[in-house]
């Protein structure tokens, strides 16, 4: 293994991490709400993907766009039902609520499904090797990079050149000035949470591979999925997706260097990282 | 009441406050009585103990000072492995000096990280305490030879407390009492505290940090000085735990009892003293008895309790009590 190919399975792991954290970051960012359950969105997610494969034969990107939707709906009707009235509550209430949630995620799919782990069967062009020319790696992994990329140019393009995204900028810049100017930050919210939500099911059913899917996910990648997104800056895309393949190689890189230190590097970096910029790597001071 | 007469009320209910009630006795008498009535059920209850004091640690820094940690297990843990090591490494069995040793080491970690990290605030903060605990974590992981890796220490022995009543493993009779009499020593040092005008410099900080800095209060020393003595106590618990199980591995360090403690304490009511009593009791009561009863599911029965606390409670538990006595007083009163 030399350092070209270590690097891009870090990449393409930190990949994964943007797709899935991407809409906590923008959510958070929007209504200060501290969604501990985003992960179990995830989670969810990549269970309807498998199982739509499994039990209905759909191909691998039908299935994506289906747990997409169903994780977007499921997202609004949580979110008018529940969250809503938590908006005003304190961020501790908060946190109590969406604990709560993520256990009875966990405990309902490990009563539909088991405990053990998912695998997801990949269509045939995705596996094997691709020849880069410089380098041979698994296709898939390269498949991974290239939607995270693309994805983030997609978001960036949304935030900075539509109507709608520049409404999200000024909400999570300035939420009171920008309602005063009459944009519906609840809708926003609404919105950015279905979204986020949708695309937190796409990441885990295309990270399946490389991150596993199984009933404790929401709690095992609730860290990464935090620290991304206190590094990357809260409501920042393009924060994120920087953030997310720093962490994804660093914590690739280091592990298989130095395999004693297990993760510490990852919160060590983040430590110094968020000491030194506490609003995040791209984030703005508020007010 | 005329509009003076509720004043005159207010005050003197302000005045009054850090009297001592007559149901403060409550929780030490069910506490003893579960010493006579319950004896097989004195393990489980030395470790609801033990939650107890934790969660009383985090109220102080969480409640009253309000700062949000994700990482209170770091002195939990600290606590634990400074009595353990120094019990298996240099021959200090003594338990109430290892008490003391270890609310020293948990303290002064509390101290230092306190200093660096409490310029910081919100998801920044809960980051933070949350690494720093994970550091701690990781290197209790790789000092194999002093920390026993993943396994901990298990086996430990300690002298008698007090040299009168030695540690038994089977009934934890002497650990119940040892625990709960250290309980009632930290409480009334914590109420103590959160009554004196250092707490209410505390409560200040928390409702309005603007406002104190214009007074002149020095918000940060106060915030830091708050969170060692906070790490201390827990400390404190943290040995408890070592020194009545005979073991110590890295679940006391672990994200799983940080979290824990935090929902215990939300789920109590935190900033009162007693949620750390109620919270404690209701989660780890129905999360025995349901991990008893559905092995593979109790997870949904307490996500639901939580959800509805969330719900339908503004802090907790004990929120509800407030309501309800709010209730039956505007009822009878009319």
């Amino acid at each position: 293994m030399d350092l070209i190919s270590i690097a891009l399975g870090g990449l393409a792991a930190g990949m994964v991490l943007f797709i899935v954290s991407v809409g906590l970051s923008v959510t958070m960012g929007l209504m200060g709400f501290v969604n501990l359950a985003h992960g179990g969105f995830a989670m969810l997610g990549g269970y309807v993907i498998v199982h739509t494969m499994k039990a209905w034969g759909l191909p691998f990107f039908a299935a994506l766009a289906i747990g997409f939707a169903a994780i977007a709906a499921l997202s609004v009707l949580l979110e008018r039902l529940l969250y809503a009235r938590l908006y005003r509550a304190s961020e501790l209430d908060q946190v109590l609520f969406t604990i709560g949630l993520v256990f009875v995620m966990i405990a309902s799919i490990t009563l539909g499904f088991g405990p053990e782990t998912q695998t997801v069967v990949l269509p045939e062009w995705l596996r094997g090797q691709t020849d880069l020319g410089f380098i041979k790696y698994r296709t898939y992994s390269l498949a991974i990079i290239a939607a995270g990329t693309l994805l983030m140019v997609a978001l960036w393009l949304g935030f900075e050149r539509t109507r709608i995204g520049a409404k999200i900028r000024a909400a999570v810049d300035n939420r009171r000035m920008a309602e005063s100017l009459g944009v519906d930050v609840g809708r926003l919210f609404t919105l950015t949470f279905a979204l986020g939500g949708g695309l937190a099911a796409v990441g885990a059913g295309l990270g399946a591979e490389i991150l596993g899917l199984d009933p404790q996910y929401p709690l095992r990648y609730l860290v990464y999925f935090l620290i991304v997104v206190a590094v990357g800056g809260m409501g920042r895309v393009t924060g994120v997706f920087f953030a997310a393949a720093l962490i994804g190689i660093a914590d690739f890189v280091l592990k298989i260097h130095f395999p004693k230190g297990g993760t510490m590097f990852i919160y060590a970096l983040t430590l110094v990282l968020l000491l030194w910029r506490p609003q995040g790597l791209f984030g703005r001071r508020a007010g | 009441m005329s509009a003076p007469e509720l004043g005159l009320a207010a005050a003197r209910a302000l005045a009054d406050r850090h009297r001592v009630k007559w149901w403060e006795a409550l929780p030490w008498l069910a506490g003893i009585a579960v010493f006579f009535l319950l004896p097989s059920y004195l393990a489980f209850s030395t470790q609801l103990v033990i939650v107890i004091l934790f969660a009383l640690s985090l109220d102080l820094v969480m409640g009253y000072a309000g700062i949000v940690t994700l990482g209170h297990a770091a002195f939990f843990g600290a606590g634990a492995y400074t009595v353990g090591m120094l019990a298996a490494h240099a021959g200090w069995n003594e338990p109430l000096s290892g008490l003391v040793a270890a609310a020293v080491v948990a303290g002064a970690i509390g101290l230092a990280s306190g200093y660096v990290l409490l310029r910081t605030q919100g998801l920044t903060l809960l980051m933070l305490t949350l690494c720093t605990m994970a550091l701690l974590e990781e290197s209790a992981n790789m000092g194999h030879e002093y920390t026993g890796s993943f396994d901990g220490m298990p086996g430990l022995q300690f002298l008698p407390i007090l040299g009168l009543f030695p540690f038994d493993l089977l009934y934890y009779r002497s650990q119940y009492v040892y625990a709960l009499v250290v309980l009632f020593v930290c409480f009334v040092v914590v109420r103590m505290l959160v009554y004196s005008p250092f707490g209410q410099s505390l409560t200040g900080i928390r409702e309005n940090v603007l406002r104190m800095h214009a007074v002149g209060a020095p918000v940060r020393a106060r915030l830091v000085i708050v969170y060692a003595i906070s790490a201390a106590i827990a400390g404190v618990a943290g040995a408890l735990f070592t020194q009545a199980n005979a073991y110590v591995n890295l679940a006391t360090l672990g994200l799983d009892r940080a979290a824990g403690v935090l929902i215990i304490l939300i789920l109590g009511g935190y900033g009162r003293l007693y949620g750390a009593f109620v919270g404690a009791i209701a989660y780890m009561v129905l999360e025995h008895a349901l991990a008893k009863a559905y092995p593979t599911t109790w997870q949904l029965g307490v996500g639901l309790m939580l959800i509805a606390v969330a719900l339908y409670a503004r802090n907790g538990i004990l929120g509800i009590a407030d309501a309800l006595r709010q209730r039956v007083r505007a009822w009878s009163g009319r």
